[in-house]
C-alpha cells in the first residue's frame, strides 16, 4: 500500500550489553521507554513488515566484496552474529520476506545499483532495534544496509537518492511497511575514545533532520564528519536515507548525550507522515 | 604488510565457529593461511590488543576479538590506550584514538 512509518533511532552493543553498567539508571529506562513508544507507532500504523536500514560492522560484509548498500532477500535471518552473551541478546531467527524483498529491490534498481544478500547475518546495528521495537520478534524484516564503516563510502548525495528509491518501492508494493534508520550520530566507538560524544554537533544535525532540510543534511564533508562526530558520524547516512524516504519534517523524542557507556547519543525520532496527508 | 590480511584473519574469526575452533586447536597452521608480516602474526599470537589496535584494526572488528579471548570492557578500552604509549600512535586505517588517552565515560572513571 504505502510507507506508513518512518522514524530513526540509535543502535550500539552497549545499549543492551552494557546496560548494566548504566550510572543513570533513571535515564536509561527513560531512553529504553523512548524506544516502546517507538514500538507502539510502528504498531499502530498497522505496518505489515519492517524496514530497517542500518550501517553494519563487518558482519556479514568486508572489503573483500564491500557493497554501497545492500538489501536482504531471505525468508528468515539470524542474529546476533556477537556473542548472546556480551551483547544480551539470545541468538534466534528473525522473520524475513524474501518476496517483498524481491519487489523492493527490482523497483529500487530502477535508479540505484544496489545488491542483494540471500543470507544475513544481524548484528547489533539491526538486532538491538528490534530488541526494542518487535521485542517478540515476530514481525517480518527487510534488512538494508549503507557501507559507513570501509571507505571509500557511498556520497551524502547518493544517500539521498537511495532514500528516494526505497520509498518509491516502498509505495509502489501493496504491503503496509515501516522503515526505521538506525545509527550513531557523532560517536567513536569501541576505541579509546568511547564515550565521547560531541552534543552541539549532534543536536545541529538532529535540527537538520527534523526539518527534512535537504541542502543541510548533504552539507557535510566525511573530512569535516571525521574531525567533529567520529568515525561512528559517517553513519548519519543512514538517518539521511530516511528523511529522504519520509519527504516531511519530523519530531524528536529523545535524545541524550548523557548515557556515555553505550558510547553513542542515544536517540528515537520519527517522520510526521500523517501531518503531510 | 597489510591491514587488510590481518583484519580479514579476525573478520573470519569473529563470524566462524569453525575457525574459531583453529584458533584454539592451531593457531600456527591457521594464521599459516594468510600472508602476515611477522608483527602482525605476533599480535595475533599473543592477542596484543594495544599492537592490534595500532596496526589499525577496525575497533568493530576488534572489540568482538577481545570478547572472544575474553576481555572485559574497561579492560579491552585500557589495552588500547596501552598500546598507543608502547607503540606509538595509530599507524593506518580510520580508528586513531583523539582523546589523550582520557576516558569518557563516568563508569569507568567511577571504577
Ligand atoms: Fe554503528
Amino acid at each position: 500500500m504505502s510507507l506508513v512509518y518512518a522514524g530513526v533511532c540509535s543502535h550500539a552493543p552497549g545499549i543492551t550489553g552494557r546496560a548494566n553498567l548504566v550510572k543513570d539508571k533513571a535515564l536509561r529506562e527513560e531512553f529504553y521507554a523512548a524506544f516502546d513508544v517507538q514500538r507502539q507507532e510502528i504498531e499502530a500504523s498497522g505496518a505489515e513488515a519492517l524496514v530497517v536500514v542500518a550501517a553494519e560492522h563487518f558482519a556479514n560484509f568486508f572489503m573483500n566484496n564491500m557493497p554501497a548498500y545492500c538489501v536482504g532477500m531471505a525468508d528468515y535471518y539470524e542474529g546476533p552474529i556477537e556473542d548472546p552473551e556480551w551483547l544480551q541478546i539470545e541468538r534466534r531467527k528473525i522473520p524475513g520476506n524474501a518476496d517483498l524483498s524481491l519487489r523492493l529491490t527490482r523497483e529500487i534498481m530502477n535508479t540505484v545499483d544496489v545488491a542483494y544478500a540471500e543470507e544475513w547475518k544481524f548484528d547489533h546495528g539491526i538486532i538491538v532495534p528490534l530488541n526494542f521495537l518487535t521485542p517478540r520478534f515476530d514481525m517480518p524484516v527487510v534488512p538494508v544496509n549503507i557501507n559507513c564503516q570501509g571507505p571509500p563510502l557511498t556520497p551524502l548525495p547518493r544517500a539521498w537518492a537511495f532514500g528516494e528509491a526505497l520509498r518509491r518501492a516502498c509505495d509502489a508494493v501493496p504491503e503496509r511497511i515501516a522503515i526505521v534508520g538506525t545509527g550513531g550520530i557523532s560517536h567513536w566507538p569501541a576505541t579509546p575514545d568511547s564515550g565521547k560524544i560531541n552534543e552541539e554537533w549532534d543536536r545541529d544535525f538532529l535540527d537538520r533532520l527534523m526539518r527534512n532540510d535537504k541542502a543541510a543534511l548533504l552539507d557535510y564533508t566525511d573530512e569535516q564528519t571525521y574531525a567533529d562526530a567520529g568515525q561512528g558520524g559517517f553513519e548519519i547516512r543512514t538517518f539521511i536515507a530516511i528523511a529522504a524516504a519520509a519527504r516531511v519534517p519530523g519530531t524528536l523524542q529523545f535524545y541524550t548525550a548523557d548515557l556515555p557507556i553505550f558510547a553513542v547519543g542515544c536517540t528515537v525520532a520519527r517522520f510526521d507522515l500523517d501531518a503531510a496527508a | 604488510m597489510s591491514l587488510y590480511n590481518l583484519q580479514k584473519v579476525l573478520y573470519v574469526l569473529n563470524r566462524d565457529p569453525a575457525a574459531q575452533e583453529s584458533y584454539r586447536a592451531d593457531l600456527d597452521a591457521l594464521l599459516d593461511s594468510y600472508d602476515l608480516d611477522d608483527e602482525e602474526r605476533r599480535a595475533l599470537r599473543d592477542g596484543d590488543i594495544g599492537l592490534l589496535y595500532v596496526l589499525g584494526v577496525n575497533g568493530q572488528i576488534l572489540m568482538h576479538y577481545a570478547a572472544f579471548l575474553g576481555i572485559e570492557w574497561f579492560d579491552y578500552l585500557d589495552m588500547m590506550r596501552k598500546g598507543i604509549e608502547r607503540y606509538g600512535p595509530v599507524r593506518a586505517g580510520i580508528y586513531a584514538m583523539t582523546g589523550g588517552g582520557d576516558s569518557f565515560t563516568v563508569e569507568e572513571n567511577s571504577q
